[in-house]
């Protein structure tokens, strides 16, 4: 074991899979030489040569069709988008292309891309820079798409990822790379190292895709998000219990569940969950009309009607781009989501 | 025996530690490129992709069939332009490294290609700016005030508060919203251009792309459309170099010059040295004046240096040499024109220090000023509720209600954080 950031997970996620198996390529922007505007790929190129990890022109849909072509024979490409805010290029390829690959050549062609690519906000990014277009790509049949909370399940989903033989997007937020941050861009920032899932074994080990992960067990309610989310809602649990200005203190047992694999998603987990508890708040940081939280909500409804006690809640980034000035109005932190936990238990 | 394909890797000349090479730059001689008319075809000019226009020579003196003539005033508002936006620039880095705003870019080494070509336009002509093209908004007359106020998102950013530093627009000024998405005013400048034909005026479209972007499939778009309708455009490629980490190699630089697809796409391309003043604004002028002949788009190669780093995120010290700037063959723009002016008996290094010393007091003055209407750290800014206004011309029920929720908010969860105070009224 050993600590690491999440940076550091995704590199030695691409590392050891490289290692084992000699099919697999990491292609991008400045991922090469450079070693990536986040430092993900650092090291890589000089440990695999730049026919393996290769610096590619700035062009998103080059890089995803390129990605598609390796694919098809038989590599097992990683591409990097340097931004979620910048794959829009590169839209055709994924949606007509690779996510349908498989289903109009009745199986016979398929590539196994991963797309890796940072997203969300709380980095003063603006509307370039910060998006979550998540649900964008959730609602395109033929790829998954993954978004990790922590060290340890980043480097063991992109493991999974890239294992995969269906193509996968690979959500990395961005404002959790170097450290769990709970909503509050005022507190000084707080490495991985406190963290028990900045824990992370040094060599090959997987996380499913496909399964939610349980945060913290609870009777009076379920919590679900992703990503930088689920260090909101941890922190929006606390700050609800303790109160703050405006929210009176409230004794309440949250269940949190990190959704972790946006598709396939976890049913079941969601699902037991909210079942036991008859209570839900749905968290994510993109906007809200059509979001993901749309589909959860839907899914909750149709499985657990019978067992909810309150009409469901939705805390999200507002629906306008991300706005440079206003971000942390944007951004649904912990008070904004301790409100909804009052909300939903106040309901009969 | 099989022979087996291996995958080419672009390299630059040099990494950091190495010592810097510039011998893959192909430089004609001052004078040496024959100026054609504008009518002429496309096919017929094809060696302007590959040669490069240039005026003035290694003395800084004026020469050849691009010489474009410029009285010594025009070359003097030049030459302050350039040393403005020099100083506005570094203003806006110390701003940036005192924490007052997110982030900057400065286009240092780059001004004349902004400069010299805005001046060659008509105030009618539409640009389309990339993010590195500062020296088209000094030219166009904006008050830095209003520059700096964008760049802190305060109470008076014409952005409102929306977009990252360097996002200017001007819709009065004739300067196109900026993107932080590579390329796509490319053709967007085309379609520009494309109205102003269907309606039969005359002012004509200009946008600016960098080496790198000009992979972007908006970039072959765009060519595509220009060529096609014939459209009154100018298609500028600042080929600075260096995209981020990436040499121009990575966007096709190694085999063939970046002018040299105009003539792929049946437009011709011009390489010109983007460093001297002179020869941009000529290749501009003959290129308006083609598209205003109804002659169709031209392709322009702007052959110029990132003497800074991409951006106050980027640390250029890791991937390419130190000094290298030193190096460049085609010298500073403000060095050139300088060295120029002065040799015409036009110009003084007195006048250059006095003109210096007045602009970075008019600098820091408006500096005081645009700080004084807010920063992005210490406020005040716009009330945040703004955010909501102009998502659509007219804001739906769903938009109105989340407004409401975040003011309520607001109000009862102190939502906004310290320190920042907020005001309603600029």
């Amino acid at each position: 074991m050993a600590h690491m950031n999440m940076v550091q997970a995704i590199n030695s996620a691409m590392d050891i899979m490289m290692e084992r198996d000699p099919r697999v390529v990491v292609l991008g922007e400045d991922v090469g030489y450079f070693g990536g505007v986040f430092r993900c790929t650092d090291g890589l190129q000089r440990k695999y040569g730049e026919r393996r990890v290769i610096d590619t022109p700035i062009a998103e849909g080059g890089i995803v069709a390129a990605a598609i072509g390796m694919g098809v024979n038989g590599l097992k490409p990683v591409a990097e988008i340097q931004f979620a805010d910048y794959i829009y290029p590169a839209f055709d390829q994924v949606v007509s292309e690779l996510a349908r690959l498989r289903y109009r050549s009745a199986g016979e062609f398929s590539a196994a891309v991963t797309i890796r690519t940072p997203c969300g906000g709380g980095i003063r990014g603006g509307q370039t820079h910060s998006q979550s277009p998540e649900g964008i790509f959730t609602h395109v049949s033929g790829i998954k798409v993954v978004m990790p909370s922590n060290p340890f399940d980043a480097k063991g989903l992109l493991i999974s990822s890239i294992e995969d033989d269906d193509p996968v997007v690979f959500f990395e937020p961005k404002r959790i790379y170097n450290g769990p941050f709970d909503g509050d861009p005022h507190k000084p920032a707080t490495p991985w190292t406190t963290h028990p899932k900045g824990e992370v074994p040094d060599g090959y080990f997987t996380v499913p895709i496909g399964k939610a992960e349980l945060v913290r067990p609870g009777k009076d309610l379920t919590i679900l998000a992703y990503g930088t989310m689920v260090h909101v809602a941890e922190a929006a649990v606390r700050l609800a219990a303790a109160g703050a200005p405006g929210l009176e203190p409230l004794a309440v047992d949250a269940e949190i569940i990190d959704v972790r694999t946006l598709a396939p998603l976890d049913v079941e987990t969601v699902c037991e969950s909210v079942c036991k508890t008859g209570r839900c708040v749905v968290v994510h940081e993109a906007t809200r009309f059509s979001g993901y939280g749309a589909e959860l909500v839907a899914t909750v409804q149709e499985e657990c009607f019978w067992h909810l006690q309150a009409p469901i809640q939705r805390v999200t980034g507002w629906d306008t781009p991300y706005p440079h000035a206003f971000e942390w109005e944007y951004f649904p932190g912990p008070q904004r989501v301790a409100a909804a936990l009052h909300k939903v238990m106040k309901a009969a | 025996m099989t022979q087996r394909s291996r995958l080419h890797v672009p390299h630059p000349p040099a990494r950091p530690g190495d010592r810097p090479d510039f011998s893959y730059v192909q430089i004609s001689p001052a004078g040496a490129v024959p100026r054609p008319e504008v009518t002429t075809p496309a096919r017929e000019m094809e060696s302007l992709s590959v040669e490069m226009v240039r005026v003035l020579d290694d003395d800084q003196r004026a020469t050849g069939p691009w010489n474009p003539h410029l009285e010594p005033e025009d070359l003097q508002v030049g030459l302050r332009h350039m040393v403005l936006t020099r100083i506005f620039d570094d203003r806006m880095q110390r701003m940036q490294r005192q924490g007052k705003t997110s982030f900057y870019m400065k286009s240092t080494g780059e001004e004349a290609v902004s400069v010299a070509a805005a001046m060659a336009l008509r105030p009618g002509d539409m640009l389309f700016p990339a993010y590195r093209n500062q020296g088209l908004q000094v030219v166009r007359g904006r008050n830095l005030v209003d520059l700096m106020c964008q760049c802190l998102s305060n109470t008076r950013d014409m952005c409102k508060g929306r977009q990252m530093p360097v996002m200017y627009h001007s819709g009065t000024g004739n300067l196109f919203s900026i993107s932080g998405n590579l390329a796509t005013q490319f053709p967007q400048a085309v379609g520009w251009a494309m109205a102003a034909a269907i309606k039969g005026e005359d002012h004509i479209a200009a946008t600016w792309t960098g080496e790198g972007s000009s992979a972007e499939a908006d970039f072959h778009q765009a060519l595509t459309f220009a060529s096609v309708y014939g459209a009154p455009v100018i298609l500028n490629i600042v080929n600075n170099q260096w995209a981020i980490s990436t040499f121009q190699g990575f966007a096709g630089g190694e085999h063939s010059t970046f002018a040299a697809r105009g003539p792929g796409y049946g437009m011709p391309g011009i390489r010109v040295d983007g460093n001297d003043f002179l020869a941009v604004y000529a290749v501009t002028q003959w290129a308006a004046e083609r598209a205003r002949k109804s002659a169709g788009a031209t392709l322009v190669e702007l052959v110029t240096y990132r003497a800074a780093a991409h951006s106050t995120s980027d640390d250029p010290s890791r991937y390419r040499p130190r000094d290298e700037w030193k190096a460049w063959p085609l010298g500073d723009p403000i060095d050139r024109l300088r060295k120029h002016l002065i040799d015409l008996g036009e110009w003084s290094a007195e006048r250059h220090a006095a003109l210096e010393k007045e602009l970075e007091t008019h600098v820091t003055a408006c500096w005081k000023e645009a700080a004084s209407y807010g920063t992005l750290t210490e406020g005040p800014r716009l009330d945040p509720a703004t955010m909501f206004e102009d998502v659509y011309a007219k804001m739906p029920q769903h938009l109105v209600k989340q407004r409401e929720e975040l003011r309520e908010l607001m109000e009862t969860l102190k939502l906004t954080p310290e320190p920042s105070s907020t005001a309603r009224d600029p």
